[in-house]
């Protein structure tokens, strides 16, 4: 337990509880977004330049961004949250849970030692595994996010004006 | 084609740019206080007294008839008769103004002064660079500052001027004359022989 | 010349000598972010008198003219002036978020820097897995500090302005990113130095292999171009922080220093993604034809750079503000399906190489010509020519 890797273990857990006991939901966001830079130094730290680098492309980049204009744009910025009930004691108790479950895990898990001899791990490496042996997933994620964006598209659409049947406005109602 | 409208502007605007290190139509600022545009004739700011000749107290023109301190709209010209008289260029003795003053600071510049006096004694100057750090006496100015030879006025409005001009020469040429046919009638008088008695019946 | 090319990494490897050799790197660090943090922002300086001259002769007036040999240093007299400014923060705005949002604006363009060779072996941090990804990371990074000026600030307007500057931003990145994609894809690596030494090939006996030569560096580049004026919320794109549209958009209520601090961040961050598009498609440190290679490599770099900023200040004093829809409407309906057909055009471009070279260009010149045809037609269908009538 190095000493960077403690301020970074410190900063990740650290922005992870400000996230989720903040009162204001904007900061809750941006301390999830340190969090998740937090993230990826650790990756740095291990040498993993091209996932740290589109850790923070994609989850600082995109994914903060996203929970930001979901806030905003759900008008949830002004009113701080409400509990679920008086006590904390529900929610510790899931937290508790769900942190035994993954420690239950990761300890009984066999990871396989790094061997001395193992090839770096190196972009062209990345792609060309996802193009040969894992094309299967990397096309369903495309799939996905296709049928997320047309979904999003068809949503935010207007609905189609009728001149016999006026459009009905919900934010007028 | 989409673009070629952007490919035409940035000729435009390239013209421009270019032209503007030589072409004058290019670059129409006037780099003040540098550069000055020249002021055109009617251009008015705040009045001044007009003198002949070279002394500014025995040329000046106005009589203090007083016609432009009771017109003044904002009431900004003061000034006090003198008790003496002093010839004018006709000859004729007249009052003078021992003391004129007007408030640049309430002066509107509308020119009623110049308009109403007879005797073409006040004028508006063109000149705007008054600014001053004391807002009452700094803008309250006296008869001295606000003299100015004729040929100041014919280097501002030089049409007025010469008009103006012409007309005084006239009437001075005029009463030169009537002058000198008096002083001759008079003098042939004093000088004629006693008129010879008529037939006394 | 050879010396005067590499004076500068002769000079700092001169002064790294005279440090114990446990302190090397961190000295050799220090002299690279020194290089970056004085030249950088001297050149913002320079660039914005010269925008506002040059702007100013578009326009037909002088421009600023009184400071310093015809008014080139007044940089330096903005400067003064925004640094002694009073800093008013708005009595509800959020103070921590507000203080942080500039830095999250400045920093990551400074980042940027780090990684963009500026001339033969003159490159501050060189990745060779991942450089262009480093370079693409801290540009996105931008876009949360944008939206943390607007909302800590606690007024609609900034809001509204923070917004609308998002999703520029987001719209352009794809663009952005998929017209880099073909360099990547031709280049075989993600590193900006190996896409430079990409380029060194000679064509013909004198012309350089610059990616601008290729029918999808052609595309390419200006794609990346556009797509960089607008992440850079720079004219015509600049409706998030236009005067005359929304007061100043997501800076209204920073004042001083904090002000200084966007706008430099704003500039930083077009040199650096102008530097991005000369590394990529105009050569880098390279010079055009073989026959000029005895000028430095970095006077080359930032020759470039300087004649891009030329090119944006035009484009600025020539086009009118495109309206938030209409940048919309570009960005998706005709940038991102150029792009797309870029990829495959550079595609074309690989798997013909033994073709000649007029056969290829033909080739690739044919498939992006259609879909840009078809957009004219359905253009002009919606926007058919004006007539103009006038009062004799």
């Amino acid at each position: 337990m190095s000493l960077p890797f403690a301020l970074l273990a410190g900063l990740i857990l650290g922005g992870a509880l400000a996230a989720v006991t903040c009162r204001a939901r904007v900061h809750a966001g941006l301390f999830l977004a340190l969090s998740l830079v937090g993230l990826a130094l650790v990756f740095l730290r291990l040498d993993a330049e091209f996932i740290g680098f589109v850790q923070i492309l994609v989850y600082v980049g995109a994914v903060a961004v996203l929970i930001v204009f979901a806030i905003l744009l759900t008008r949830g910025a002004e009113n701080p949250w409400e509990r679920l009930g008086n006590s904390p004691g529900f929610g510790i108790l899931l937290a508790v849970a769900v942190f035994s479950l993954l420690a239950w895990a990761l300890t009984s898990a066999s990871f396989p030692k790094a061997s001395e001899t193992a090839a770096a791990l190196t972009v062209r490496g990345v792609g060309d595994r996802l193009m040969r042996e894992y094309v299967l997933p990397l096309q369903a994620i495309g799939l996905l996010l296709t049928a997320a964006l047309i979904g999003a598209a068809v949503i935010a659409l207007p609905a189609p004006t009728n001149p016999t049947n006026p459009p009905t406005d919900p934010e007028s109602q | 084609m989409i673009g070629s409208g952007i490919l035409h502007g940035l000729a435009v605007t390239a013209k421009n740019f270019a032209g503007s290190f030589t072409d004058p139509a290019r670059l129409v600022t006037v780099g003040y206080p540098e550069e000055r545009l020249p002021p055109k004739e009617n251009a008015r700011q705040f009045p001044f007294l007009v003198f002949d000749g070279e002394d500014s107290e025995a040329g000046l023109r106005c009589v203090a008839c007083q016609i432009c301190e009771k017109e003044c709209p904002p009431q900004c010209i003061f000034i006090i008769k003198s008790k003496a008289k002093k010839p004018d260029h006709l000859g004729k003795p007249q009052f003078y103004p021992a003391t004129f003053d007007i408030d640049f600071s309430v002066c509107m510049s509308c020119q009623i002064c110049v308009e109403v006096c007879p005797f073409d004694a006040i004028k508006m100057d063109q000149e705007f660079e008054l600014a001053t750090a004391d807002r009452f006496d700094g803008l309250l100015r006296h008869k001295d500052r606000l003299a100015r030879p004729n040929s100041y006025f014919q280097k501002l409005h030089p049409t007025d001027a010469g008009a103006i001009d012409t007309l005084r020469a006239a009437e001075a040429e005029k009463a030169r004359i009537a002058a000198a046919a008096k002083a001759a009638a008079t003098a042939s008088e004093s000088t004629k022989p006693p008129a010879a008695p008529g037939p006394v019946s | 010349m050879d010396a005067l090319d590499a004076i500068f990494v002769t000079l700092k490897h001169l002064v790294v000598g005279w440090f114990p050799a446990l302190l090397q790197p961190w000295i050799s660090a220090l002299i690279s972010i020194g290089a970056i943090l004085a030249i950088f922002p001297l050149l913002f300086g320079l660039t914005t008198v010269l925008e506002r001259k040059a702007l100013a002769r578009i326009q037909n007036r002088p421009g600023p003219n009184r400071v310093g040999p015809a008014g080139f240093l007044q940089f330096v007299a903005d400067g003064i002036k925004s640094l002694t400014k009073e800093d008013i923060v708005p009595r509800a705005a959020d103070r921590v978020v507000h203080f942080l949002a500039p830095l999250v604006v400045v920093i990551p363009p400074l980042l940027a820097f780090a990684v963009l060779p500026v001339g033969r072996n003159m490159v501050a941090l060189d990745l060779r897995e991942t450089g262009l990804l480093f370079f693409l990371m801290v540009g996105t990074a931008v876009e949360l500090g944008v939206f943390m000026a607007g909302w800590s600030s606690h007024n609609k307007y900034s809001l509204l302005g923070a917004m609308r500057a998002l999703a520029q931003l987001l719209s352009y990145e794809l663009p952005l990113l998929l017209s880099t994609v073909p360099v990547v894809m031709l280049t075989g690596s993600l590193s900006l130095v190996g896409i430079v030494e990409k380029q060194s090939v000679v064509h013909g006996g004198f012309l350089m292999g610059w990616n601008l030569f290729t029918p999808w560096g052609a595309a390419g580049a200006v794609l990346f171009f556009i797509a960089a004026i607008a992440e850079a919320n720079r004219s015509p794109f600049d409706l998030p922080e236009a005067e005359s549209e929304i007061v100043a958009g997501y800076f209204t209520e920073y004042s001083g220093f904090k002000f200084a601090l966007f706008f430099l961040g704003e500039y930083l961050g077009l040199f650096a993604v102008s530097g991005l598009g000369i590394t990529l498609f105009l050569g880098g440190w390279l010079p055009p034809f073989s026959f000029l290679a005895w000028i430095p490599s970095w006077l080359w770099f930032f020759g470039k750079l300087a004649g891009l900023m030329v090119v944006f200040i035009w484009l600025r004093g020539t086009l009118p503000r495109l309206r938030m829809d209409q940048l919309m409407r570009f960005a998706w309906q005709f940038l991102l399906p150029m792009a797309l057909v870029n990829l495959l055009v550079a595609g074309l471009w690989h798997f013909t190489s033994p073709w000649p070279v007029a056969l290829r260009w033909l080739l690739g010149g044919a498939v992006l010509a259609a879909p840009y045809l078809m957009f004219n037609r359905a253009f002009e269908r919606r926007h058919p020519q004006r007539t103009y009538r006038y009062v004799s």
